[in-house]
């Protein structure tokens, strides 16, 4: 088969996460160019496309802390043939999941409650806007809400270690990161 | 101020001194002191804690490991009625969970908690060996069988009104044999020492050669070849050698060993002696399980009249040698059947197994060789003795001479002792004692062997179904997954903790059991079933951990269905209840619109819109 | 005069002693095999299982078996490392293991056994067990969000320290560390920084205080060189302790 190869679609998103991992993304430089000619994006915060659509690849920065979280993840793994979780927090609840020892409840009376209802903001009120999403009373990791494929951890990924599992990936080699490339700070 | 503290010194010591001296302040017999400690006043307190290590001479912190490793012990107040509900499958069927909820009803506590003016506290404990008599419960130790909704009233009255347990019906309390069949041993009448002088009659090195000729093995679970065992002991470099009876019982569903320490104790303390005499050991120990706290006056009863009568002590049976026994209490722990740890636990520690080898009988009980033996298993070598070993091989089949006792509970007209040569076959079995509907049987306890009804002419022998002797039966209406699921809560509560396949894998295998009884399970999580099985199986240090998987593989393997039926979704699903994940936050907003909620499973609100 | 004594790792011959475990005759003859609590200056514990390898098609932990005449071993095997990785993932999931914030980072020996066995997730559900800090020591803080339960603080304070200053209570998943004072706290025990307990734990539970991050990532234990070559490294080099200061 001649001509150029169909690229591949690639959607990525962070839910719980602090962006480092896609910050971490554009540190593979000028091989972004490289990567461009192999691959297109679907929706990510490098494009405004709103919702993911049918995709071969999908990459998740954080963890899942919320219902708006677990829609967006949701609607990932519905599209994606391959869904990836980049990043401590995707695999592990990372930094959001150190509040899993707290109790919500105690959490968000303390924080609307006591804290800012002194101050007189939202009246000692917990914000009830249904536009808001609600807090799942624990951080997880993503693969504990749907099948993951494969893992990327780092606190941030290194941007090699991103770009040798793209490459991989999209080679059709099983994506391995060796000994520097893969740890989990 | 400090007069109140003064004063709670002085309560705490005066409560404390008789218990210590009696133990001659000695650090080994520290779970023993520890469990006198917590009879007497309820609980131990840290300042127990700390007295008592200070007393021993024993770091504080060693103390308290101990004591936080046992289930019988507490660290906080409990209830100044402790109320523990057996909670074997076998309790199960006969509605257990029922009259423990119609209990913490009238009495206004929540299960596992102490009730708020500190009358009751109210929770589970592993099997209590009462399953012919169920369902049953503890209260302060002491065995209540047989309730029923009339029996749970009456003894939520007692509590209410403060009774002293002295003082409620005697027949709560009654604990009944059902010695349904009986065989070579439960037919034998021994007049106690005849056993005794008929070995000694042999000489030891011939009685140990009696004992190898029968050919008799281990009841214990594992079946190794008692002869073989004492001779190991015997030739064991060291000269304090020790025996120890292993009445910890704590397999789910057996409880022949408490009719024998009940009927049969001359046949047990005779069975000690007589191996005592084989591998020339001086000190006795029987290690009876919390449970069976019951026995321990009517049992050191017996000791007393053996000593007496020269059966026990110095110069037994004028043969020129010396044994005595003595009883230790276990505090609800059934890991401490598994031999080394019972020797730990013999040794004042937490009950965790050794590494292996070197084995007990080479180094045992403070490092000196030990025979550890279960009860029937010595209970029996008095028939080898009276009869001798060739009589006694003639029984059973060529691997497994002799008979067995059957612990029988669950869904028959006659649960009891039944006592087989081995060699017969599940279906006669289920026959004799009224089984007319049997789907499978459980043989052999929680770690056994789940029997189901093609494999019913299977029979009970070490070369093809073994059993330490729990035989429970469930009819074509019980559901086998839940049987399962509530040995897998067993393994993960008895747990010892020591290493990591078991500590975690156990863990992890209840909370899949519960995700699919919870109608959240998928198929990848029979995957993740099964791996974990693999990884107890293959990398536990005990056998509590190796069989720890065993009533989900069988069940999986040969009740599919239960699981399957419980599976949510062929792929995936979430690994905890979402929507009630947010329970929490709605709750605190007082939110409980559509978008205040989350499906377990995928929907069209997730695909593109 | 006897000829020496072998046995076969993975097909290897390797020349062991009377008494030596699998683990140290492999060691000996620098093979690595992966372990958590067993330690040099220590006798086998047998808690972790990370050494587990198979003899004649059974799994044994090669930290306390003794090594036999014609024993063929297999450890370093795609089952059996799969299976060490199934169980790091279980030592994770059971505490709360968020290494880029973790002093220990870079010379941790469960994270490096991790990557040398690459372990990219945790897999099994996280238990986010509550697990308070210790931090009355003036000199030494305690997170106990990572214990492994390996006891090598326990053995050290005990045979090396004289002091007992920890030990495990409860049991199950439950099983967790405590210190030596009514208070439960370590400030009120004698433990000091230059014990040999403070500096043993092979994670990073045991820290001492105002040391953290102080080796810049790249320069760390692991950072280089994964855990199988360090260790073998350490044997040639001191033969002895292989634990690392933060
Ligand atoms: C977890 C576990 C629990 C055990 N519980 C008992 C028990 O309650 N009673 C018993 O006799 N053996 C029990 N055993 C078997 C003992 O380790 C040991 O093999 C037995 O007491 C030896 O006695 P025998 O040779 O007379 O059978 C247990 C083993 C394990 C691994
Ligand atoms: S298998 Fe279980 S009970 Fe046995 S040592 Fe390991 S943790 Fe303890
Ligand atoms: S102890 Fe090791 S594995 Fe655990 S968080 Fe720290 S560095 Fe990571
Ligand atoms: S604190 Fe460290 S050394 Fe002590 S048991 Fe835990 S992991 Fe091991
Ligand atoms: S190193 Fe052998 S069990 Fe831990």
């Amino acid at each position: 088969m001649n001509g150029p190869k169909k690229k591949l679609r690639v959607a990525t998103t962070s839910l719980a996460g602090c962006f480092g991992c896609h910050m971490s993304f554009l540190d593979i430089d000028e091989r972004l160019l490289q990567l461009v000619e192999l691959v297109e994006f679907d929706r990510s915060p490098l494009t405004d496309i709103k919702h993911c659509g049918p995709c071969d690849i999908g990459i998740i920065e954080g963890g899942v802390c919320n219902a708006e979280n677990v829609h967006v993840l949701r609607e990932f793994r519905q599209n994606c043939k391959t869904l990836v979780a980049l990043g401590a927090c995707a695999v592990t609840g990372g930094l959001p999941a150190q509040r899993n020892h707290l109790d919500l409840g105690q959490c968000l009376q303390e924080v609307y409650r006591y804290s800012l209802g002194v101050e007189g903001l939202s009246a000692g009120r917990v914000p009830d806007d249904p536009e808001l999403p609600l807090l799942l009373d624990k951080v997880h990791p993503i693969h504990e809400v749907v099948r993951v494929d494969y893992f990327i951890p780092g606190c941030p990924p290194s941007g090699d270690a991103i770009w040798k599992f793209l490459t991989d990936l999209i080679a059709g080699r099983t994506p391995r990161l060796s000994h520097p490339m893969l740890h989990f700070d | 101020m400090e007069a109140a503290v003064s004063t709670a010194d002085s309560v705490l010591g005066s409560v404390l001194e008789p218990i210590l001296a009696r133990h001659r302040r000695d650090p080994v017999r520290l779970l023993q002191i520890l469990r006198e400690v917590q009879e007497t006043m309820g609980h131990i307190s840290p300042a127990a804690l700390t007295a008592i290590a200070r007393a021993l001479q024993l770091p504080r912190a060693r103390v308290e490991g101990v004591a936080g490793f046992y289930s019988f012990l507490y660290l906080e107040p409990v209830g100044q009625y402790r109320v523990l509900f057996s909670d074997n499958a076998t309790d199960r069927l006969l509605g257990n969970l029922e009259l423990m909820a119609t209990m913490c009803q009238k009495l206004w506590v929540e299960p596992g908690k102490v009730s708020e003016d500190g009358l009751v506290s109210i929770d589970t404990t592993s099997c209590t060996g009462m399953c012919d008599q169920g369902p049953a419960l503890l209260v302060n130790g002491w065995p209540i069988t047989r309730l029923t909704h009339q029996r749970v009233n009456e003894i939520c009255e007692l509590i209410r009104a403060r009774k002293p347990l002295a003082q409620w019906p005697r027949e709560y309390f009654a604990v009944a044999d059902h010695l349904r069949r009986k065989d070579l041993l439960l037919n034998s009448v021994l007049e106690p020492g005849a056993a005794l002088r008929a070995a000694i009659a042999r000489g030891a090195e011939g009685w140990l050669a009696e004992v190898q000729k029968s050919n008799l093995r281990g009841r214990g679970g594992a079946g190794f070849t008692t002869g073989v065992k004492w001779e190991a002991c015997r030739n064991a470099p060291g000269t304090d050698r020790v025996i120890v009876c292993n009445a910890d019982e704590g397999e789910p569903g057996t409880f022949k060993d408490r009719v024998l320490l009940t009927s049969y104790a001359d046949h047990v303390f005779e069975g000690m002696t007589l191996a005592a005499y084989a591998v020339g050991a001086r000190q006795g120990f029987l290690y009876l399980r919390g449970e069976y706290r019951y026995l321990l006056e009517p049992l050191e009863g017996v000791l007393a009249r053996r000593r007496a009568d020269g059966l026990l002590g110095a110069n037994v049976c004028q043969a020129g040698f010396d044994f005595d026994i003595e009883i230790h209490l276990g505090a609800g722990a059934y890991v401490c059947g598994e031999e080394s740890a019972l020797i730990e636990s013999l040794e004042g520690k937490r009950g965790t197994p050794r590494i292996r080898p070197p084995f007990p009988v080479v180094k045992g009980y403070l490092g000196r060789p030990t025979v550890v033996n279960n009860v029937e298993t010595l209970a029996k070598t008095v028939l080898v003795a009276l009869e001798g070993g060739e009589n006694f091989s003639a029984y059973g089949t060529a691997q497994s001479t002799g008979t067995k006792l059957l612990s029988i509970s669950g869904d028959c007209a006659f649960p009891g002792i039944y006592e087989y040569p081995f060699g017969v076959s599940i279906a006669q079995v289920l026959e004799d004692c009224g089984a007319t509907d049997a789907q499978a049987v459980q043989v052999g306890g929680a770690s056994g062997i789940c029997v189901a009804a093609y494999e019913f002419q299977r029979r009970i022998a070490y070369e093809d179904v073994p059993t330490a002797g729990a035989f429970m039966v469930f009819d074509s209406s019980r559901d086998l997954f839940e049987v399962a699921r509530n040995f897998v809560h067993f393994f993960a509560h008895e747990s010892c903790g020591f290493c990591t396949p078991c500590r975690v894998g156990t863990s992890l295998l209840k909370n899949f059991m519960d995700k699919l009884a919870d109608g959240h399970g998928a198929k990848y999580d029979l995957a993740d079933i099964e791996w974990i099985n693999r990884l107890l199986k293959n990398a536990s240090h005990c056998g509590l951990g190796t069989s720890a998987a065993n009533p989900v593989i069988d069940t999986l393997v040969k009740f599919r269905p239960a699981y399957e039926r419980r599976l949510q979704s062929l792929e995936f699903e979430p690994a905890f209840d979402l929507d009630k994940s947010l329970a929490c936050a709605r709750r605190m907003t007082g939110r409980d619109d559509p978008q205040a909620h989350l499906s377990s499973e995928f929907s069209s609100e997730e695909s593109p819109r | 005069m006897s000829a020496e004594k072998k046995f076969l790792l993975d097909g290897k011959p390797v020349t062991f002693n009377d008494g030596q475990t699998i683990l140290e005759a492999a060691r000996g003859a620098g093979h690595y095999i992966p372990h958590l609590c067993w330690h040099p200056d220590f006798p086998a514990h047998g808690s972790c299982k990370l050494c587990i390898v198979k003899v004649g098609g059974r799994h044994v932990s090669s930290c306390a078996m003794p090594a036999k005449e014609g024993m063929e071993v297999e450890s370093n095997t795609p089952e059996m490392n799969g299976e060490r990785r199934a169980l790091l993932q279980m030592l994770f999931v059971e505490g709360n293991h968020f290494c880029p914030s973790c002093e220990k980072s870079g010379n941790c020996q469960l994270q490096a056994l991790a990557y040398d066995l690459e372990m990219l997730s945790a897999h099994f559900n996280h238990f986010y067990p509550d697990r308070p800090v210790d931090a009355s020591h003036p000199d030494v803080l305690l997170d106990f969000n990572r214990c492994i339960f390996c006891e090598l603080c326990v053995r050290a304070s005990r045979e090396m320290d004289g002091k007992n200053i920890f030990a495990l209570t409860n049991r199950g998943i439950k099983k967790h560390l405590v210190v030596n004072a009514e208070s439960g706290r370590l400030g009120d025990t004698d433990f000091a920084a230059s014990d040999r307990a403070a500096n043993i734990c092979p994670v990073g539970v045991i820290l001492h205080k105002r040391q953290g991050f102080a080796k810049p990532i790249g320069q760390r234990t692991y950072d280089e060189k994964p855990i199988s070559v360090v260790a073998m490294e350490c044997v040639k080099a001191t033969e002895g302790a292989e634990e690392v200061k933060s």
